[in-house]
């Protein structure tokens, strides 16, 4: 008896201790997460605790100096090419090592593997739509190239030595709270990283509703609400230059039909929110003589930041810049003699052919008059706690058929029976483009680089010291007959298959033109003149011609006239539509907040500014009165999803047409609503709701309070780790695009001349540590719309009082 | 007094290459080499631990302005509390060297 005691205890103390030891569901493992011996209290980081530090590390060849100055950002001092890539994944991981993996992680669908069977479906869409694959593809290309396959092996050497020296106790704090470890880095996780960019820009598609569109309205109809062209552009290539190159013979399109869907499915539509800005200014226009190049790519805002600051130094190389954590080398930056920016091309490079299967065992598919061989890819989901989940691919020679008509599709936006071409399957190498940029010295070495770059197609944008400025929409372009893949495609005509390649030379390119400047935000690539078909719908020109307004009046500009146009906050989509919309009010009958809210509006100056409320009332009403022209006849929802006619389109009809048919809604049956009925409503509607939301008309409705900009940590719903409701101004169509969850995701400007000088800030920090002094140290100077200078180095021995530690890598052999 | 010591000075280099749970067995010992009463077992493993815990997780609030205490305590608690979070550290250490010091005392008896 005597025993029944202690064993009891015993049994009951282990108990609680391997209860404390595991993660449940989303609770993490309380022992080792309180413990201030391995717990998150060691990740908890003072500004004193970055001193001067040597690591002994088997690797480089040569000892390397990592200088870290005051905002946090290395800059990395070698002797050669694989020292300094080899340093770069080192610094990398150690600030950014748990976001690098998680980022790979979703990109290669093993969320599962890390949370368990609610990522499952998550999974499962990533590796339909190929990301593994891709990935290997662009591995492919990576290893071909001498270059870039030592840089990423040096990158993940770098990676896997700061990996190995990493105790438990110092994982990042992400790790703990979701109980696992991270693994060997590896040459795919580079790739799948890239991949996962391109999935971000160039996965968007709206080529089924369209097909509905074309299905319930014919020809005519489409082609009237849905042109080629816009009403309203100022393209990147500036209308009128020459195309220096004898174009390519393209098919003519077929004549048979587009295939219809009985099917619903519904694909990612390009995000409007993701799009970018760029700009260079020759020397006629700047203060210095010299060109002044500034980019601010807009993507969703998340913490870790989507960026990572470095500078890389060898005998032959020194380059400043923003990286991707995950990938070796700068993407945005400068060096001695150039600087470069990128902005997202929204060509259409994913395309839905309609699989026709012999039979249910859906070996073999209908191409050319004969049945051919499906190659089947099997994927292995690993799940947290369960079983392995397994899933049988079909990849055509399209491409993968992301889902099979008698599945159920997941999210309601996935097309079902379809195989998708996307331009990301293709072997490509864009490590080399930006390891040639990295190291370019001129225009021609800016255009050998480009050559190099596949996807996601970007408008590189160019600036030299030798005063030239050039800019090129870039990357791998599938040759198309005009409109092909607007709608869904025929996957069993060879007529509807890609039709090869537009050659990288025949690329649009504009060296040094007369208007002195060259920009980019997304909008059409080049006028119709261009003699291949990109896409029929590309960003919205607001952006755009603002920039374009702004640069064409430019003279002796500064760098920090460029940062004041990254900050312009008119909102032209305002000044286009409310001359029409508030005239057709009628002041008849208001209520007092509508009497208030009309009156703001008719003495708002166009302004997307912090403290304005005109800019909230505006927003509201034209998205309300943009859904009640078009959701009656083209609606997203229901069984046969639409898309609606853009903001462009919708402002000439309301302008030349204004009695068009479109405007009644059809789901009044007595009723015969006009243009006036609609403004009406949907103004009285807006105050109304806004009313709701925020009260009584005040200071509660300006556009900071009301729009708040969220920056969120990648694990959902982690609010403790983000930075939420952040007060700024700014828009969707507006130069500084700053929305609720998307915007300006690293600013930079760069005065070229004898010694660059160039200033830069996104929003966040150096450091993925939410215990770190550098996680959210930017944030502020981004919020205000100020930029710091970065700091360009030219020797690990500089003297500059923003110098805070030095770290030396020191090989031990 | 002095199990109390005794834990504090082994948990406190063993915790820094050992894994968390090493706390238990070094109450469990010590107690079990010294304690006098169940009593005075528990209250030895849940102070000597738990002092341990308080003290370094206190210097490191310190250290680093709080900076993680506060968004942890956001996490866990939905509220800017850090002082919660720096008295629920030692507790949970605590109560495992209370249970594991009570448990050495209590097997040493039996095979007594």
């Amino acid at each position: 008896m005597k025993y029944i005691k202690p064993i009891t205890l015993l049994l009951l103390t282990t108990l609680f201790v391997v209860v404390l030891s595991r993660n449940w569901g989303t609770v993490p493992a309380f022992g080792p997460l309180l413990s201030p011996f391995k717990g998150f209290w060691q990740n908890a980081e003072a500004k004193t605790d970055r001193t001067d530090q040597t690591v002994k590390i088997n690797g480089t060849s040569q000892p390397v100096s990592v200088v870290y100055d005051d905002t946090g950002v290395p800059h990395v001092f070698a002797q050669n090419d694989y020292d300094v890539y080899f340093a770069q994944g080192f610094v990398t991981a150690r600030d950014r090592l748990w976001q690098m993996e998680f980022q790979t992680h979703a990109a290669a669908g093993r969320v599962s593997e890390i949370v368990g069977e609610r990522a499952i479906e998550l999974d499962r869409y990533n590796r339909r739509l190929g990301m593994g694959y891709a990935a290997e593809q662009a591995l492919k290309g990576m290893m071909a190239n001498e270059a870039s396959m030592a840089v990423v092996q040096a990158y993940t050497d770098g990676i896997n030595a700061y990996i190995k020296q990493l105790s438990p106790a110092k994982y990042p704090l992400e790790y703990k709270l979701l109980g696992y470890a991270p693994e060997p880095w590896t040459p795919l996780k580079c790739a799948l990283l890239l991949k996962q960019m391109t999935q971000t820009l160039a996965s968007g598609a709206d080529d089924l509703m369209m097909a509905n569109v074309l299905q319930k309205y014919g020809r005519e109809v489409t082609a009237n609400l849905f042109p080629n062209y816009p009403a309203q552009e100022s393209p990147i290539i500036p209308a009128g230059t020459k195309w220096d190159f004898t174009p390519l013979n393209v098919p003519a399109p077929p004549a048979d039909s587009v295939p219809g869907s009985t099917l619903t499915f519904r694909w990612k539509e390009h995000d409007p929110s993701i799009g970018s800005n760029n700009w260079a200014i020759g020397p006629e226009k700047s203060a210095t003589g010299y060109p002044i190049l500034a980019n601010d790519p807009h993507l969703q805002l998340n913490l870790p930041s989507i960026w990572y600051q470095v500078q890389l130094v060898t005998p032959t190389l020194n380059v400043y810049g923003a990286s991707l954590p995950g990938s070796p080398g700068v993407i945005i930056g400068f060096n001695r003699q150039v600087a470069w920016g990128v902005t997202n091309v929204a060509s259409d490079v994913l395309d839905f052919y309609k699989i026709r299967f012999k039979d249910a065992r859906h070996k073999e598919y209908w191409h050319d008059n004969q049945w051919k061989a499906v190659r089947e890819r099997v994927e292995v989901i690993k799940v947290k706690g369960r079983p392995d989940v397994t899933d049988t691919i079909r990849y055509t020679h399209h491409g993968p058929v992301v889902y099979l008509d008698n599945e159920k599709p997941f999210r309601s936006n996935i097309p079902v029976g379809y195989a998708a071409r996307w331009v990301a399957h293709e072997v490509t190498n864009e490590l080399t483009c930006f390891y040639i940029l990295n190291r370019a010295r001129n225009y021609d070495d800016y255009v050998r680089a480009l050559a190099q770059y596949g996807s996601p197609a970007q408008n590189f944008v160019f600036a030299d010291v030798n005063k030239d400025i050039a800019i090129s929409p870039n990357g791998k372009f599938p040759l198309k007959w005009k409109e092909q893949g607007k709608f869904l495609l025929d996957g069993s005509n060879p007529a509807h298959d890609w039709q090869g390649w537009i050659p990288a030379e025949h690329n649009p390119r504009v060296r040094n033109p007369p208007r002195g400047f060259v920009s980019s935000a997304n909008q059409f690539s080049t006028d119709p003149s261009y003699p291949y078909y990109l896409n029929w719908v590309f960003a919205p020109a607001e952006r755009g011609m603002r920039i374009n307004d702004r640069l064409t009046a430019m003279k002796q500009a500064t760098p920090d006239s460029l940062r004041q146009l990254q900050n312009d906050n008119v909102n032209l989509r305002a000044a286009n539509f409310l001359p029409v919309m508030l005239p057709l009010v009628n002041p008849q009958g208001l209520t007092e907040p509508q009497q208030n809210a009309f009156s703001a509006l008719r003495s708002w100056n166009y302004r997307n500014d912090v403290d304005a409320v005109g800019a909230t009332l505006f927003t509201e009403w034209l998205t309300l009165l943009y859904k009640s022209i078009w959701d009656d006849e083209f609606s997203r929802e229901g069984q046969q999803p639409m898309r609606y006619p853009t903001y462009d389109r919708t402002l000439q009809l309301m302008t030349k047409e204004p009695s068009a048919r479109w405007f009644d809604n059809v789901n009044t049956a007595n009723r015969k609503e006009s243009m006036s009925d609609l403004v009406n409503m949907s103004f009285r509607q807006t105050i109304d709701s806004l009313v709701r939301q925020h009260g009584s008309f005040g200071t509660e409705w300006v556009w900071g309070k009301h729009k708040g900009t969220d920056i969120r940590h990648l694990i959902p719903g982690l609010d403790a780790f983000s930075a939420l409701d952040v007060q700024n101004g700014g828009g969707g169509s507006v130069v500084n695009a700053t929305t609720e969850r998307h915007g300006p995701s690293w600013r930079m400007v760069v005065a070229l001349g004898p010694q660059p000088k160039a200033y830069g800030v996104y929003p966040g920090g150096q450091s993925g540590n939410p215990g770190s002094p550098y996680y959210l140290n930017l944030l502020e100077t981004w919020r205000r719309g100020e930029l710091n200078d970065l700091l360009y180095l030219q020797a690990p021995t500089d003297k500059n009082p923003r110098i805070q530690s030095t770290l030396i890598l020191s090989p031990t052999k | 007094m002095l199990p109390v010591l005794i834990i504090i000075v082994v948990s406190a280099i063993a915790q820094l290459f050992l894994p968390w749970w090493i706390i238990a067995p070094v109450a469990f010992g010590s107690c079990w080499w010294l304690s006098k009463s169940s009593g005075r077992a528990f209250l030895a493993g849940f102070l000597g631990i738990a002092l341990v815990w308080l003290a370094y997780a206190a210097w490191i609030h310190s250290h680093t302005d709080g900076i993680l205490t506060g968004r942890m305590s956001q996490l866990l608690f939905k509220a800017d509390v850090p002082l919660v979070l720096l008295l629920l550290t030692p507790v949970i250490g605590g109560l495992v060297g209370g249970l594991a010091g009570l448990t050495g005392y209590q097997v040493r008896r039996a095979l007594r």
